[in-house]
Parts: C-alpha cells; sequence; structure tokens
C-alpha cells in the first residue's frame, strides 16, 4: 500500500463532481481526499485526488477515470518533484494560562493567527500534508475544539504540466 | 432557419444518417412525437410494447447493422424503464443512444409529475450523458453523443431533454456526419515484443472476445491462426468473430464453453487475446488461469489491460491495426505437435459430449434450426439455459448474426433484440428463448405483431428456470428454491392471441414440421419445444475452479 497523488483537469460542467466521485464508490476505490477549483481556463477545473492503495490499484483509479468523457487530462504527480499543499484552520482552546505555550508551538510551525477569542485561538496552516499533521498532533494536548483541512493541491516543478 | 428544439432532434438524428428509431410516446416527449408524426417519410419510428424492449430493440438493431441503435422515451418511468437496456449495452459495448424527454427546467428538482433524474440514476452505466438546458447546444450535443457513442470501445450514451427545450426555437444549421474520434496509435515497439513472444511459444492459443467479433477483423484472425498453427477459443461475445466452420475454432471456452476449447486454453504456453476482458465465467479460478504461460492481451480499451488478469505484454490499439502489422512481422510455423493435442481434444471432446435421451434434446432443436436457417439470419438469444447450448451449438456463419446478453445476463433481452435485428436486417430473425426470459418480456410479440417482422422464436419450455436449477442440483442439494413455475401457460393460443402464428413440438418430426411452416410465414411465429426438465448445460467447469474440475456428465 502506498500513497498516490493524481491530478486531472476536468470539463468545467455540472456533474462532473458525481461522475468521479461515483467511480470512486462503483470501482471500491478508496481515496484519502479530492480538490477541485477553478483554473485559467474557465472551461476546466483541476481535481487533485489523493490514494493510499496498491499499485494495481493506481493503475485501474487512472485508466478508468482516463475513460470518462469529462477528464481531459490526467496523471500521477510525483509528489518529490512536485509542490504539495494542503491549508488547515484549527481552533484551539487556549485559556490565558495555556496560550502562550500554544502561540509558540504555532509560531515553530510558521502558522498564523487569524483569529482570537476569550477562550480560543484559530490557526491557519499551510504547508505538506504530514507538517500539518504534526502541527495538528502538537495541538491537541491544548484541547482542539474544530478543525478544518482542504486535502491535498499538487502542481509539477519547473515547466513540466498535466498537459501531455 | 429557426428550428425548435424537438424538430432539431429530429433534423440532426436525420442529417446523421438515423433512418429507423425505437420508442414509446408519452407526455414529456409529444413535441418529439408531433415532429415524427410530420416527418414519418424520413425516419421510421418502431413502437414497442414497454420501453425496455424499445431499448433492447435499439440495442438488437445497433448489433445485427453495425450502426448506431436509437430509443427514445418519456420522462419518469418511460426513462427509467430504459435503465436495463443501457445497463445492458454498457456491459456489451453496443453504441446505443439513448433520448429521454423530461420535466420543463423550471420544474425540475421539485418533484414534478413524472419526473426522474434519469442522468443521476444511469451515471454508472452510461459511457456519457447529457441533460441539455439550453436549446443552442443541442444538435451539437447530440452530434458529439453520436461520436462518443460509436468511437472507441462503444457504449451507451444518454441525452435528456426537458420540455421546454423541445419547445425553444433557435438557428439551426445542417453539419457534415460526424466522424468517429481517432483510435489511440498502438505503441510500435511492443509489436516487436509480441512477435517474439509469438516465435517463442509452441502451443499459442488465440482467445477472442466481443472487441473482435468484427467483420473487418475476421479475415486477419483466420490469417493469423493459420500462419502460427493457433487454435481459436471465444468468449461467448466473441463467438461471431470467426465463423462455425474455420477449422482452427474450437467455439466457446469457459464454464460452459467446449472441452477442447476449454483445455487448450489450459494447456497453452501462450494466450492472445483479442477484444476480450477476462470475464469470471470465461477464466474460473484466475490463479490456476494463468499458471505456467504468458498473455498478450490486445484491446481498444487501455483500461481492460490487466485489469481482470495481468497480462505480460498489453497493447492498446484497433484490433486490426495491431494484427495486421503483428502478422506482418511473424514468420509461419507449423505446430504439428500441438495440433496433434487440438485433435486429440476434440476427438475426447466428440466421444463425451453427454446426450440426454429424451427424445427432443436441446441439442436436436438447435440443430434443427442450423439446418434450416439462412447464413445471414440474424440469431439473438435470452438469458439462462438455452443461450448456453445455442452458444455450445449454433452454427455462426458471419459476425452480426449473433446477438446476446453477454456482460448483463438480461432475461427478457432476446425479444427486443431480435425484433431490432430484424428491422435492421429484414430477414428473418431467430430467437431462442426459454418459458423464463420470455415470460418476462413477450409482450414485446405484439411490436413483432403489429411490425409484421419474420421472426421466429425458438421457445425451449422446461417448465423451471432451467439455468438456477441446475446449479440448486448441483450445488443446493436438490432444493428447488421458486424455481418450479407451475404456469400451465399455453403457448401456442398465446402466440396465436397476439395474433402471431404458434407451433408445438414435442420431437424431432413435429419439430422440422413446425420449423419449415415458421420459416416459411415470413411473420411471427412462437415455436414451442418441450424439453425435460431436468437437461443440464454440459460441459460445466463449477464456479471459480478450473479445468481440474470440468465436468463432461453429471451422475
Amino acid at each position: 500500500m502506498k500513497k498516490f497523488v493524481i491530478g486531472m483537469l476536468v470539463s468545467n460542467q455540472a456533474g462532473v463532481l458525481t461522475r468521479i466521485s461515483g467511480m470512486f464508490s462503483r470501482r471500491g476505490f478508496n481515496i484519502d481526499s479530492l480538490t477541485v477549483g477553478v483554473t485559467e481556463n474557465p472551461d476546466l477545473s483541476r481535481m487533485t485526488v489523493t490514494m493510499t492503495g496498491s499499485e494495481y490499484e493506481r493503475d485501474q483509479m487512472l485508466k478508468q477515470l482516463d475513460k470518462l468523457f469529462d477528464v481531459k487530462e490526467i496523471k500521477e504527480i510525483e509528489t518529490s518533484t512536485a509542490i504539495n499543499r494542503e491549508l488547515a484552520i484549527v481552533k484551539v482552546k487556549a485559556n490565558p494560562a495555556d496560550r502562550l505555550e500554544v502561540l509558540t508551538v504555532a509560531n515553530t510551525f510558521g502558522a498564523k493567527v487569524v483569529d482570537l477569542s476569550a477562550e480560543t485561538i484559530c490557526f491557519e496552516k499551510t504547508g505538506e500534508s504530514n507538517k500539518l499533521d504534526s502541527f495538528v498532533e502538537l495541538l491537541k494536548p491544548y484541547g482542539i475544539v474544530e478543525m478544518c483541512r482542504t486535502g491535498l493541491v499538487a502542481i509539477d516543478r519547473g515547466s513540466t504540466t498535466l498537459k501531455k | 432557419m429557426k428550428l425548435t428544439g424537438a424538430q432539431i432532434l429530429i433534423e440532426t438524428l436525420i442529417e446523421q444518417g438515423v433512418d429507423t428509431i425505437f420508442g414509446y410516446p408519452g407526455g414529456s416527449v409529444l413535441d418529439i412525437y408531433d415532429e415524427l408524426y410530420k416527418n414519418a417519410d424520413r425516419i421510421n419510428h418502431v413502437i414497442s410494447a414497454h420501453e425496455q424492449g424499445a431499448a433492447h430493440a435499439a440495442e438488437g438493431y445497433a448489433r445485427a447493422s453495425g450502426r448506431l441503435g436509437v430509443v427514445l422515451a418519456t420522462s419518469g418511468p418511460g426513462a427509467t424503464n430504459l435503465v436495463t437496456g443501457i445497463a445492458d449495452a454498457n456491459l456489451d459495448s453496443t453504441p446505443l443512444l439513448a433520448i429521454t424527454g423530461n420535466v420543463g427546467t423550471s420544474v425540475l428538482g421539485t418533484d414534478g409529475f413524472q419526473e426522474v433524474d434519469i442522468v443521476g440514476v444511469t451515471y454508472p452505466i452510461v459511457k456519457h450523458s447529457y441533460q441539455v438546458k439550453n436549446v443552442a447546444k443541442l444538435a451539437d450535443t447530440i452530434r458529439e453523443a453520436m461520436q462518443i457513442a460509436q468511437s472507441g470501445r462503444p457504449g451507451p450514451v444518454l441525452i435528456d431533454i426537458p420540455k421546454d427545450v423541445q419547445l425553444a426555437s433557435t438557428e439551426f444549421e445542417n453539419k457534415e456526419k460526424i466522424s468517429l474520434f481517432d483510435n489511440p496509435p498502438y505503441d510500435k515497439a511492443l509489436i516487436d515484443r509480441a512477435v517474439e513472444m509469438i516465435a517463442e511459444s509452441k502451443r499459442p492459443f488465440i482467445y477472442c472476445g466481443g472487441g473482435a467479433a468484427k467483420e473487418r477483423c475476421c479475415h486477419d484472425i483466420m490469417a493469423f491462426a493459420e500462419k502460427i498453427d493457433a487454435p481459436i477459443g471465444t468468449s461467448m461475445m466473441g463467438l461471431a468473430s470467426i465463423p462455425a466452420s474455420f477449422k482452427n475454432g474450437l467455439g466457446m471456452c469457459g464454464m460452459h464453453g467446449h472441452y477442447a476449447s476449454t483445455a487448450a486454453m489450459y494447456e497453452s504456453d501462450l494466450i492472445i487475446a483479442m477484444g476480450v476482458r477476462f470475464s469470471d465465467r470465461a477464466t474460473g479460478d484466475k490463479a490456476k488461469f494463468s499458471l505456467d504461460k504468458k498473455i498478450i492481451h490486445i484491446d481498444i480499451d487501455p483500461a481492460e489491460i490487466s485489469k481482470n488478469i495481468s497480462v505480460n505484454l498489453g497493447i492498446t490499439g484497433d484490433l486490426k491495426e495491431v494484427l495486421c502489422a503483428i502478422n506482418e512481422k511473424t514468420v509461419e510455423s507449423k505446430k504439428p505437435e500441438w495440433m496433434a493435442k487440438i485433435d486429440e481434444f476434440r476427438k475426447y471432446e466428440e466421444e463425451n459430449t453427454y446426450i440426454s435421451p429424451n427424445k427432443l434434446t436441446p441439442y436436436d432443436i438447435i440443430d434443427a434450426v442450423n439446418a434450416i436457417k439462412d447464413e445471414y439470419s440474424p440469431v439473438s438469444t435470452d438469458v439462462g439455459q438455452h443461450q448456453l447450448w445455442t452458444s455450445q451449438r449454433n452454427k455462426v456463419h458471419h459476425s452480426k448474426t449473433f446477438i446476446t446478453s453477454g456482460g448483463l445476463g438480461t432475461m427478457g433481452f432476446g425479444m427486443g433484440a431480435a425484433i431490432g435485428a430484424a428491422v435492421a436486417t429484414g430477414r428473418t430473425s431467430i430467437l431462442y428463448t426459454g418459458d423464463g426470459s420470455f415470460g418476462m418480456n413477450l409482450n414485446e410479440l405484439a411490436t413483432a405483431v403489429s411490425q409484421n417482422l419474420p421472426l421466429v422464436v425458438v421457445l425451449f419450455n422446461n417448465g423451471v428456470l432451467g439455468n438456477v436449477r441446475q446449479w440448486q442440483t448441483m450445488f443446493y442439494g436438490e432444493r428447488y428454491s421458486q424455481t418450479t413455475l407451475n404456469r400451465k401457460t399455453d403457448f401456442v393460443k398465446l402466440a396465436e392471441a397476439f395474433g402471431a402464428k404458434g407451433f408445438r413440438a414435442d420431437d424431432k418430426d413435429s419439430l422440422d414440421k413446425a420449423l419449415k411452416e415458421a420459416f416459411a410465414s415470413k411473420s411471427p411465429c412462437v415455436v414451442e419445444c418441450i424439453i425435460d426438465k431436468d437437461e443440464m448445460v454440459l460441459p460445466m467447469i463449477p464456479p471459480g475452479k478450473s479445468i481440474d474440475s470440468l465436468l463432461m456428465r453429471f451422475r
């Protein structure tokens, strides 16, 4: 079992997400995250999917997705030669006694304070997913009130693009 | 020229060469039917008894003609009744265009009368689908849908058209006939590897599926087989890839295949698979299947390569092109030892084929039809024992003359399919069915009668759901749960009630007489053939097992 990242350009149309997510469930693929957003071309959206599975599952997923008419470009993104980013917003309990300590942790990770209340602090942290994992792990003892993560986005370094 | 959506639909279909569609009218397609009425001299519409029958008829039409099948239905139940046909076309890679009406766009999503999200319902079973909300996009959507349905590995495409879009007007201009998308070019380096593997093989076996059952490939497959002394086995969908008379052909292999075909497949050291997807019905135990052998897989669909069976070499591309390239570089090699082994398998099969002692056996019936049918007559089947017996025994002469529901296994497929095949070819269309399958969609007899189609329904009546019963006999301790029908249907009277002719046969003489009359009548006929309820389809490899467990007879 390995972690794979797949990048896709898909038609910017109603129902595309349903087609793609439906394919995952129908063929029994387990995905860890899926992000979708606009691109420089209004007709296309970009999706990044992360999955854990065997090479067989990765190959099948790539081929089955490629068959969908709405999937215009698709390839596996090698994380070692790509820029991989995820964003997390974490709301942590921070009573006056803990506050300094929590801020030190955040500072070490380069997280930004985006909200502060009498009992909580909200951090915004962007980075590679494993960095976000460690950051969240270290905040847990203080009490995470709620959090959200965007899922990974990834883009190749250099002149390489998704387009063949 | 300003046209309404309904007019654009009809004009675009005609522009693209569609001359026949199957369907059933209803509230949300009234405007389209109004245009069909006005254009009755330009496009033929065949009304079915039920939308499912229309969908299967469009499939049968496509498979007998090699052209696109088109089916039209209203919203809601009309649309959902198409679902089985769409799923069937998806699994058997049949080019099908399904057009549905829907409630107006302002009502969409409000659970209006006869509203169903048919695009949502069919997501997992279409090659692609559209809901057209802007009439300006309708014509190009239809053209694109036709391209998608027929290009590469064919499949079903659905277009859902809300009622107000059918009424709205826009400028329309005729365009040229669409050309299909280019097939992906095959990797030339792989051809050399294939040629090497073929040269090294002492016992090659060619395995053809539905993707190989194309008129344009037939000659190349046979030439290749002769060149390298390879026997040919097929999947059920691939039965029409070569004529039954071809000397290297061993017939269907797998669970209920011919012994010689299955044995040769297991004994081979190289399987050259063409347009086939290694279904579990064909492979059985997958580990034993690929033991001690190499596999080359040629397919138009890259996703099929190493999906069900891990192969040594996968070549994605058009079969004819790939095969011609391989053929050109392959040196002729005779393999007398391998051919002798194949003859041994054949001899064993001949000596051990089980023939029941009953006075009218399934093989008797198919042999009698083989003797009387025209070589170009399309043969359709339903699903069950009769389908397997037909797959084993029917003599195929040409591609496009064997139409069966291979992937989905749709009981009730046959009546529609045989009607579509008759409409497409104008020839006497033969349907093999069982009393179970026939019971599912026999209402389509009405369609055959109203169209006065030359259709011979060869009905195997054993009073039971024979295929399930066979499994209950073999694997469920003869507990015949819900498979003994006790229906007491008089099929001769039933045929007559529909306005068709009915015959009953319980021995070879009465069968010959009935078939003679039925084939001469050139109109819908039902020939009921009484067979024993304990007839079995043999040989059989029990599910998930290998040739070691093959049964030539049971008890």
